[in-house]
């Protein structure tokens, strides 16, 4: 084992809460550089919850989240959107900006975090576009795409800035296999060649064969597991093996 | 981050990201000048991202025709960054066709003619169906002419009540100086009774109404469109005409001339103020002066063109609705311009019915 790994992010007994409503209740997990972390649980048991509040996109009521080691939940709004520059997010519906094309979508925030020439941030569109195989669909409208269109494009625009770290959720709900293995892929490659940290939520079993490194199962506001997919097998957790019974929640 | 230029060799060094590119592209092009780099040294690049593989990517296209240029000395991180970001291997783009100045007026023309067109198409199934609805309730939603009676008409009766009083009183008190300067006090009745009578009070309605229940109706339907429910009901064998306007359009035809003889009403009251309070009329002479000029072919053209005008507002906004484009944001575009198109319509149609005074 190599202990000295330096985690890319970890929280540290994190609870979130809707009003009265706690949704976590105190979750410590640190994410490892380079692998793809899988966070799976039943349908409303805070996944999207925990990845907002990991990005600030809610405050969490208590606790810590570090990004390199620093803690942003005290940073101000200019500190962390250096940290957020860095921060790659698919929405869960894509939440691309539906009035502008895809092109459009994908070169705001190269036009507007950079002060790099147009026909760099041209040629960068147009990779970024074309990674996610949306080079005939660059000047439509989101509007014009299906839903897994509109997933790729949404995976472009996150793209964009080059992330460290690419947060993605359910990327592949509502896809057909197919599109859903491309995408699985496409994850794989970026973090083979770019030496990416991947946090994605799925259901998709074959998804997490393909893709997981490190596994979080999150359930009833507690983290039961933490670790690889070997090793959430033999856990001997009761939902766990339901899981991989059924093969989705 | 620095970079050199010796026997026409590239060399970079440190990060060349997005950070820095905007700087080294500036000193890289100086050093260059106008030699010609027969190779790209990447040993000292520590860090690239896909913006410096856009700016390798450039060079090597702007150098291209003297000659292939090379990449040498990139660690495998570095390469595989390239690999994964280069733009050389991109289908071109391609370009998008500019549309001449009369060819946009042209097609703009035809856009329009074709719009008329499907409104008209729409007027006319919306139409027939409400006739049709007149005797036979099926396909329509069930209890929705009471309830879009509610929606669309008495909701309303607050402010056009609280307008039709303003403007009733800011109409005679605008006159009354005048009137007194010629004694002629009395005219205020008659002056007011036509105006109110004959324009402001189905002029002003019909405004209320198409920005509020025009507006509704437009994004109404254009949500059900953008939803897929409008589909829906047509998957279930139903007329989404028949189903969501024809109510609209039956409740609306009996809410609007109620609405406007109101309107009426109260406008009279608001200028009364005036007439009793600032003229000295007697609230006899008042109320008969204003009974006797006003004519029954008043009372049919202004309860008539109320209805045309209420038509006109449904037509229109489920025309918007209908054609929505878009997502959730062609919702508010629909909604503003059926708002913009029939108050546009409205005022038009009043003009074309003041001919009938000729
Ligand atoms: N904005 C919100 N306000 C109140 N409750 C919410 C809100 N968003 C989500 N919830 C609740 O929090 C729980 C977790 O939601 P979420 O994180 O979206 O689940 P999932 O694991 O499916 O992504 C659910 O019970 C949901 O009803
Ligand atoms: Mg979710």
């Amino acid at each position: 084992m190599m202990k000295d790994i330096q985690p890319v992010i970890s929280v540290n007994n994190l609870v979130a809460k809707y009003g009265e409503k706690t949704i976590l209740d105190g979750i410590t997990v640190d994410i490892l550089p380079g692998e793809v972390t899988v966070i799976l649980g039943g349908s409303g048991c805070g996944k999207t919850t925990l990845l907002k509040n990991i990005l600030r996109l809610y405050e969490p009521f208590s606790g810590s989240v570090k990004f390199w080691g620093e803690e942003i939940l005290q940073m101000d709004e200019n500190e962390f959107s250096t940290v957020l520059k860095k921060v790659g997010m698919l929405f869960q519906n894509g939440a691309l900006l539906n009035s502008i094309s895809i092109y459009d979508n994908v070169s705001i925030p190269l036009e507007l975090h950079t002060k790099l020439p147009p026909d760099i941030i041209d040629k960068i569109i147009r990779v970024k576009v074309n990674l996610v195989g949306l080079t005939h669909a660059l000047h439509l409208f989101p509007s014009e795409l299906s839903g897994g269109m509109k997933k790729r494009a949404a995976l472009a625009r996150a793209m964009a800035m080059d992330p460290k770290i690419l947060f993605c959720d359910e990327p592949s709900a509502g896809l057909d296999p197919l599109t859903s293995a491309a995408l699985d892929d496409l994850i794989k490659e970026l973090k083979k060649q770019l030496n990416m940290t991947i946090v994605i939520v799925t259901h998709e079993l074959a998804s997490i064969h393909r893709i997981a490194d490190k596994l979080i199962f999150l359930d009833a506001g507690k983290m039961l597991f933490y670790g690889t997919l070997e090793a959430a097998m033999k856990a001997n957790i009761p939902q766990i093996d339901t899981f991989f019974r059924v093969g989705r929640f | 981050m620095s970079c050199k230029f010796v026997n026409s060799v590239l060399s970079f060094e440190g990060e060349l990201t997005a950070r820095n590119l905007p700087k080294l592209m500036v000193e890289a092009s100086s050093l260059i000048g106008k030699n010609k780099p027969s190779m790209i040294d990447l040993a000292g690049v520590q860090a690239i991202d896909s913006a410096g593989v856009a700016y390798l990517d450039q060079i090597q296209i702007q150098f291209a025709s003297k000659g292939i240029l090379l990449l040498k000395g990139s660690t495998p991180e570095t390469q595989a960054v390239i690999d994964t970001f280069t733009s050389l291997k991109l289908p071109l783009p391609i370009p998008v066709a500019k549309i001449g100045f009369f060819e946009s007026i042209g097609s703009s023309v035809i856009e329009a003619y074709e719009s008329m067109y499907k409104a008209a198409l729409l007027a006319s199934e919306i139409y027939y169906w409400s006739f049709v609805g007149l005797f036979n309730h099926k396909g329509q939603r069930k209890g929705s002419l009471i309830q879009q009676a509610a929606l669309l008409g008495s909701q309303a009766l607050p402010i056009v009540a609280l307008l039709s009083f303003i403007i009733g009183f800011i109409l005679s008190l605008q006159s009354a100086v005048q009137l007194r300067n010629f004694g002629a006090n009395v005219f205020i009745a008659d002056l007011l009774a036509v105006t109110m009578v004959r324009e402001m009070g189905p002029m002003m309605t019909a405004i209320i109404i198409a920005g509020r229940s025009g507006s509704a109706i437009a994004s109404e339907i254009a949500t059900m469109q953008v939803t897929e429910e409008i589909d829906a009901l047509k998957m279930m064998a139903l007329s989404p005409i028949r189903y969501i306007v024809v109510p609209k359009f039956h409740a609306i035809s009996v809410v609007m001339p109620i609405l406007v003889a109101f309107s009426i009403m109260v406008g009279m009251i608001g200028g009364g103020i005036i007439a009793l309070g600032y003229l000295g009329l007697s609230l006899e002479t008042f109320l008969k002066r204003s009974i006797e000029i006003i004519t029954l072919k008043d009372l049919v053209v202004s309860m008539g063109k109320s209805v045309v005008f209420a038509w006109v507002i449904v037509i229109i906004g489920s025309y918007f609705g209908f054609q929505v484009k878009g997502g959730a944001e062609g919702v508010g575009k629909a909604t503003t311009a059926s708002v913009v198109a029939s108050i546009f319509a409205v005022i038009v149609l009043d003009a074309m019915f003041s001919l009938l005074y000729l």
